[in-house]
């Protein structure tokens, strides 16, 4: 049997691991030479990658057309997902 | 009487043939091979000689044999008569061979002793000379004082590096010890100094990228430390998917790993570390959605969640499917759409033939929105140089219009993306909107029926947008010139003393609308005054022009451009796409051993292919790109 996709799971869930990344990690970095570089690195990567993954998500939220699939792969995915 | 000598090989037949019509017989001449080549003293040739012996009667005889073998660049040597003699010279000959091959070895000796000592030296030497030719390096840079005894330099030192200055030079006198100490002297400048920026073996590569393109002025911002995220990161979106990234990846892990090595030294260290930070490239090629683009890593790595969009579980029977060859799942069904995928692409889409459809527009999009989150964060960036600098004014009258301009225009085009993706859904798929319709319309002040508006309101909110566009060019052009000029003028009111005998000219010249080039020529005598608030009027509205037409167009061109992103990264999937499938998969279809044996070289065409263009090739125009959208 099929499992829903929930939207708000993966929403928390990244938006979190994210926020991780980019808000609370930046705390920790160790006195040095190249913190504030690390610090920049750390919040250019998590507003890029959750920037990219709200939109992967975002567009897919609400599909206005399904794929198209051959014969023989409809059967395929019914025998491997059921 | 006898004739000896040696001749060419090649020439013994013409010679023997001459030597006969011309001598009719009056000779005997004998022909031997020498048993191993000699080189020929005239063109250092290695050639078997062959050795002759010509005895003959009478003299006239004998100078017409000298004289032919002139001809032929024969070497006569002399041949004794008597055998006697004869036994003599071979004697004389072979003591002489023997004292010279004796002196041509310890010569070759003393040669290798001496080679051997430079051998030990050499790195030593080289090292000294390179160090020379560097302190001859920097003294050239010195001048001569008046006095002409000792050397000055003059020097742009960072505030923090003095002490250490002081420190080497006080050292270096020491060392040296000479009564003398060199010192350095802070001297006031008003010269702009250059830019320092310091970097590290991995930030080195990105920040030479961006000083390829200019070089910040001094304090300013510097924006290459965001490159070290933003540059791998468009890299994986025209290059992304997992396969391809993990090889680069790897490729790079071995050169960062192998840096000491000296066969890798040679290579220009940009490249070194530029690949060292693609490293980066690959935590981004996993972390998108291109997951399941490349057919092969699909295979590898199974999807592991259901897909989102399935076909319905009250399924159509097989005979239906039998009759259909192909369906379209449809959202609107319930069942088939199962909520969205929750990292990256559905991979059924992966397996759909109008695949295309979805992703491109999806592809499009991101690069949009991309496109203009990253153009945004630029433009903030120069809030940085605003505040540093403190010239408030250029906040409200150059951040603030720069800032309306884009995101009214574009930033809106953002939302329709956002907001269509959240409001609209599969029920309103037949009737749903275009957002390229709408933005079109939207500049050209038209509607068009068939397209239904996607909030209430949206054909005011969107003039109002774009009149607040148009009016925040004319702030942007003549904002900061004319404020510049106000204060210029209000200080000059304020310092009667200023001599306003050489400024008058420029005040009447901007007044009555002069050409350019008249106040250009006052300006450029009074600018020789050491009035430090003395501003060229005519340069700061030229650059202001400059700058606005450059940021407007470049608004409208640089969005368009970062399509580049759904370009190349469509580009590398059909590629990867028809590669798999027009040459690894035919090494499949036979499904017999002999198919095993088919797979070998169908898999290095495969893996050739594979290398040279989607990695190396593409590779290189996935940078390429990414530096051009960083530009």
């Amino acid at each position: 049997a099929m499992t829903a996709h929930s939207f708000a799971l993966p929403l928390v869930l990244f938006s979190v691991f994210w926020g991780l990344v980019g808000i609370a990690a930046p705390l920790f970095v160790p006195k040095g030479p190249n913190r504030g570089v690390i610090i920049t690195m750390l919040v250019t990567t998590a507003v890029c990658c959750y920037l990219f993954w709200l939109i992967a998500i975002l567009a897919q939220a609400n599909p206005l057309f399904g794929p198209q699939l051959k014969n023989e792969t409809v059967w395929y995915v019914r025998f491997l997902w059921e | 009487s006898f004739v000896a000598g040696v001749i060419h090989p090649w020439r013994v037949s013409a010679f023997e043939r001459l030597l006969w019509r011309a001598c009719r017989g009056y000779l005997v001449a004998n022909f031997v091979e020498m048993p191993e080549p000699m080189e020929d003293p005239a063109t250092g040739e290695s050639v078997t000689w062959v050795i002759f012996l010509i005895s003959y009667w009478g003299e006239q005889i004998g100078q017409k044999i000298r004289k032919i073998s002139d001809c032929f660049h024969c070497h006569v040597y002399p041949y004794p008569e008597s055998e006697a003699s004869r036994v003599d010279t071979m004697n004389g000959l072979h003591s002489q061979i023997q004292d010279l091959s004796v002196v041509l070895e310890e010569t070759e000796q003393y040669l290798a002793q001496v080679l051997d000592k430079v051998v030990l030296v050499l790195p030593t030497w080289r090292v000294q000379v390179q160090k020379m030719k560097a302190i001859y390096l920097v003294l050239n840079q010195c001048s001569f004082d008046v006095t002409e005894k000792c050397l000055i330099a003059e020097v742009w030192c960072p505030v923090q590096d003095l002490t250490q200055v002081q420190d080497a030079l006080r050292q270096g006198s020491y060392q040296s010890g000479s009564s003398v100490e060199c010192f350095v002297q802070r001297v006031p400048n008003s010269e702009s100094p250059p830019t320092l920026i310091r970097t590290n073996k991995f930030t080195a590569g990105f920040q030479n990228i961006v000083d390829a393109y200019g070089v910040a002025s001094y304090q300013e911002v510097n924006p290459a430390p965001y490159t070290i995220i933003t540059f791998p990161f468009i890299f994986a979106i025209m290059f992304g998917d997992v396969g391809h990234g993990l090889l680069m990846f790897l490729f790079a892990l071995w050169m960062v790993l192998n840096e000491k090595s000296p066969s890798l030294r040679q290579a220009t260290n940009e490249v070194r570390r530029t690949w060292g930070g693609q490293v980066g490239s690959v935590g981004h090629g996993v972390r998108t959605g291109m997951e399941v683009w490349d057919p092969p890593t699909s295979l590898v790595n199974p999807p592991r969640s259901p897909p989102a969009l399935t076909p319905p579980c009250s399924a159509h029977s097989s005979a239906y499917l039998a009759t259909h060859p192909s369906l379209t799942l449809n959202p609107n069904i319930t069942g088939v759409f199962q909520g969205p995928y929750p990292f990256g692409i559905d991979p059924i889409w992966s397996l759909a033939t109008n695949h295309l459809n979805f992703l491109n527009s999806f592809k499009m999009k991101m690069s949009v929105v991309l496109g203009v989150v990253h153009m945004g964060f630029g433009v903030m960036l120069g809030v940085f140089n605003h505040v540093h600098f403190q010239q408030w004014h250029r906040l409200v009258l150059e951040l603030l219009p720069e800032m309306i301009f884009l995101l009214a225009l574009f930033g809106y085009l953002v939302f329709l993306i956002f907001y269509k993706w959240i409001k609209f859904s599969v029920a309103e798929s037949m009737v749903a909107p275009s957002i390229l319709i709408h933005f079109i319309d939207m500049f050209l002040f038209t509607s068009n029926p068939g397209n239904l508006p996607l909030y209430q309101g949206q054909v005011p909110v969107q003039m109002a947008l774009v009149v607040l566009a148009l009016a925040s060019v004319p702030v942007l052009l003549l904002g900061t010139p004319l404020y510049l000029w106000c204060r210029q003028r209000a200080l000059r009111t304020g310092h009667p003393l200023v001599a306003t005998g050489e400024q008058e000219p420029l005040l009447e010249g901007q007044d009555a609308g002069n050409s350019v080039n008249a106040t250009k020529e006052d300006v450029e005598s009074g600018g020789h005054s050491p009035d430090a608030q003395h501003l060229d009027m005519a340069q700061i509205f030229m650059h202001q022009a400059i700058h606005t037409i450059e940021y407007c167009l470049g608004c409208v061109s640089n969005t368009a451009s970062y399509l580049r992103l759904w370009a190349l990264s469509l580009a590398h999937a059909q590629l990867s796409e028809v590669l798999w499938t027009m040459v690894m998969r035919q090494g499949f279809v036979a499904l017999s051993y002999a198919g095993g044996l088919v797979l070998v070289p169908v898999f290095a065409a495969f893996a050739v292919l594979t290398v040279a263009i989607l990695l190396v090739m593409e590779g290189l125009s996935a940078f390429l790109h990414a530096l051009r959208l960083h530009w």
